[in-house]
């Protein structure tokens, strides 16, 4: 099943509806990098509230998100992460450490719209 | 009302089966009343299991069984086998971060944590069996 893809301003919100195969997930990844391109996007939010399993694959195709579009200049949010799915993804061993992460699509827009932190430790 | 299925059987072949074993589970461990943190462990572990033979052994099955020990608890039981190449060095594939199929080698050790039980058996060339069991809680038989 397709994840729909929409464009609010500078950013692109993915809503996951139900549970997703690998091939779904990968193709996520390589419509959100297409999207992200074709519209200049600033940031990227992947609300995963619908998502009851988290694997490791799921996990580490979400890093690859976050981390590819960072490459391009933009931001991942991954919104919605339910607190038994968290649970099993600390058992599992994912850490996550490298990819922002918000309670909600409000406080991931939010995050997203904050004044972006300088890179480095310029600022001390 | 039907009666709740005791053992269920999901031949794994294609990453849409290891979506159905993981579902399947989660039906039986709701039937179970397990609790709903047991229920997304379980059924993260089934994933991990299910796509290590979609992964390594091309094809394989997952069996769902309904179990009870001696005492009377009640418990899920996950088989997933195959027939595939086995697993060469079993102790380097429980280690967290050994991957020899390109992910992050979670898998079996993250599975392991994740549910009660975990036994693995495996046969370099002929395949590789993994038993997970997750028993309802204590306080779900008292009340």
């Amino acid at each position: 099943m397709a994840v729909p893809i929409l464009k609010q301003g500078p950013f692109l919100i993915a809503t996951i509806q139900a549970a997703l195969t690998d091939s779904d997930v990968l193709q996520l990844r390589d419509d959100v990098m297409a999207q992200v391109t074709r519209h200049r996007s600033r940031g990227i939010i992947v609300d995963v509230t619908a998502l009851d399993v988290m694997d490791s694959f799921v996990s580490r195709s979400l890093q690859g998100i976050s981390r590819m579009t960072r490459l391009r200049g933009a931001d991942t949010v991954i919104v919605g992460i339910q607190p038994e799915v968290a649970f099993a993804m600390v058992q599992l061993g994912m850490s996550f450490e490298d990819v922002l992460t918000a309670l909600d699509l409000e406080e991931g827009l939010a995050l997203l719209q904050r004044p972006r932190k300088e890179t480095g430790d310029g600022g001390g | 009302m039907a009666a709740e299925p005791h053992e269920s059987v999901i031949p794994i072949e294609s990453d849409a089966d290891v979506v159905l074993a993981r579902q399947r589970a989660r039906e039986m461990s709701a039937a179970l009343e397990l609790t709903s943190t047991d229920q997304t462990l379980l059924a993260t572990a089934i994933s991990e299991v299910a796509r290590n033979i979609t992964t390594y052994a091309v094809r394989g099955e997952v069996i769902l069984s309904m179990i009870r020990d001696a005492a009377g608890r009640r418990g899920i039981q996950v088989i997933a086998r195959d027939d595939g190449p086995g697993i060469e060095n079993l102790e380097l594939a429980l280690q967290d971060g050994y991957t020899s199929g390109g992910g992050l080698g979670l898998g079996l050790p993250g599975a392991r944590r994740l549910v009660h039980e975990f036994d693995i058996e495996t046969t370099p060339g002929q395949g590789t069996k993994v038993t997970l069991v997750m028993w309802e809680r204590e306080s779900a038989r008292a009340a």
